[in-house]
């Protein structure tokens, strides 16, 4: 573990992500904020949720206490040590976890053995790409049990909300908003991947997580049902936690993958407010040179 | 709305003398207990502390050891609705009055609030901060063998706050407002 200019990089993006709240989720939570009803229970949870995000920044404390599933996407120059970046990425982990950063959060899914450090079989889970840049990027989210467990895969055609078209998916999109009522830590954010396989779907609903939220999808078509979702899921009165109010997704980003002729999936991946991304570019010593988000 | 101050352990008449919509503020104990905790008293394990007029917290802490005593570090709810085949159950063996987690509960809940005097006080998730700021002191852990997350964590809290989502007279926000963004949904769909 020699390297320690990077694990010591790593080790502040895991401290800052869960800590701080990106400035475009922030931006969107002061919006959601604005159009509640004063006195509101809704009013009631935004104003938590905001004193929440003052706290954590100050204290340098998680701001859930679900630190969540380590979700890590890497690109990295050709040529470069990715089994390295991975060991020291594990370091990174087991010192933030004793530090308070992350909870103890990998847990053996037949024994209910806490691994104690964060480590074990698919954790933390790291994703790599090459690419043909000098640099190396990390962008790392941490994302909560609660809002993970409301994500559903919808195949299509489906009795009650439609066949394989835009109709169909926008159905299966409100169906989950529905479903997860206030128990995804709302508002949230969904990320969306329509087709695929049930496991590319998924990965490209997740994906869609590192967009920022405040862009335009470059597909036209798309980029208007996401419009549209977020429209209407906040006429459903679900609102913050669940409480009733007018907010109740923050964003919706939907991506789409060529499928085989029999299947048509759509991948839901429901992100609760306390949104925790945050990223880096590394130069190939370790040291950070940005922050992305 | 008035801002009702609630100390631990609480009685039946309080229990029954809260309301939907009621903000309150807890002082004295809570105990969390969650997914682990509730399948294991199912199982007909004595808990190790006494619930009767208790609270208990759905709640996975972090905790970290400094100078050999623990310190909170985040201790906001989590998802109240995995222990709804659970809960009643405690309510009815244990004599529980307080229940606090978020995303509400079910109809085997809310009847048990009904019948054995328990309400259900919704902390917002995700905001472990504000409610790690109300925690005084943790004053022990039992079954740590569950792993630190869904171990007993015995904590003293002032002025804890939350809302009273379902209540002892058989209301529920939360069933209230499945009805209603059923219906909502159902005429935006396409």
């Amino acid at each position: 573990m020699a390297d320690a200019p990077l694990i010591a990089s790593l080790l502040e993006l895991i401290r800052r992500t869960s800590s701080e709240l990106p400035a475009d989720v922030q931006a969107k939570v002061a919006s959601g904020a604005a159009v509640e009803e004063a006195g509101s229970n809704a009013a009631y949870a935004f104003q938590v949720v905001q004193d929440n995000i003052t706290l954590a920044c100050q204290k340098s404390s998680p701001l859930c206490q679900d630190t969540g599933s380590i979700l890590v996407y890497v690109h990295t120059p050709v040529g470069y040590d990715q089994i390295a970046f991975h060991e020291a990425f594990i370091e990174a982990v087991k010192q933030a976890t004793a530090k308070g950063f992350l909870r103890q959060n990998s847990v053996d899914s037949i024994t209910g053995a806490n691994s104690g450090n964060n480590v074990g079989p698919g954790t933390p889970d790291l994703h790599f790409h090459q690419w043909r840049k000098d640099h190396v990027e990390v962008v790392l989210m941490l994302k909560g049990g609660g809002c993970e467990n409301v994500g559903a895969t919808y195949t299509l055609p489906n009795p009650k909300l439609g066949g394989r078209d835009l109709a169909g998916v926008e159905n299966a999109i409100l169906d989950c908003v529905l479903q997860a009522q206030g128990q995804g830590c709302g508002p949230g954010i969904l990320g969306v991947g329509i087709g695929g396989d049930r496991v590319s779907g998924m990965a490209c609903a997740k994906t869609q997580f590192l967009r920022r939220l405040d862009d335009t999808n470059a597909d036209p078509v798309l980029s208007d049902l996401e419009q549209r979702v977020v429209t209407k899921a906040n006429q459903s009165g679900i609102g913050p936690m669940g409480f009733g109010g007018k907010t109740t997704l923050l964003g919706c980003k939907v991506g789409k993958l060529n499928r085989v002729p029999a299947s048509f999936f759509v991948a839901i991946s429901y992100m609760c407010w306390a949104f925790r991304r945050q990223g880096v570019d590394l130069r190939v010593d370790g040291s950070i040179t940005r922050w992305i988000y | 709305m008035a801002l009702i101050q609630l100390t631990t352990p609480l009685t039946d008449e309080v229990a029954r003398s809260l309301h939907l919509g009621d903000t309150v503020e807890i002082t004295g104990r809570l105990y969390t207990g969650r997914d682990a905790v509730h399948h294991r008293i199912h199982k007909g394990e004595k808990p190790p502390v006494d619930l009767r007029g208790g609270i208990i917290y759905h709640c996975g802490p972090v905790m970290v050891q400094e100078s050999g005593r623990w310190v909170c570090r985040a201790a906001g709810p989590t998802t109240s609705s995995r222990e709804e085949p659970y809960q009643w159950e405690v309510m009815r063996d244990h004599g529980i009055r307080g229940v606090i987690g978020k995303g509400g509960m079910g109809p085997k809940t809310l009847a048990g609030c009904k019948e054995y005097g328990c309400v259900y006080l919704h902390a917002i998730g995700g905001a472990a901060q504000v409610y790690a700021e109300r925690i005084t002191r943790v004053d022990g852990v039992d079954w740590m063998d569950l792993g630190s997350p869904e171990a007993i964590w015995h904590l003293w809290v002032e002025r804890f706050p939350a809302i009273v989502t379902m209540d002892a007279h058989g209301r529920s926000l939360h069933k209230d407002l499945l009805e209603t963004s059923t219906k909502a949904i159902q005429a935006l769909q396409a």
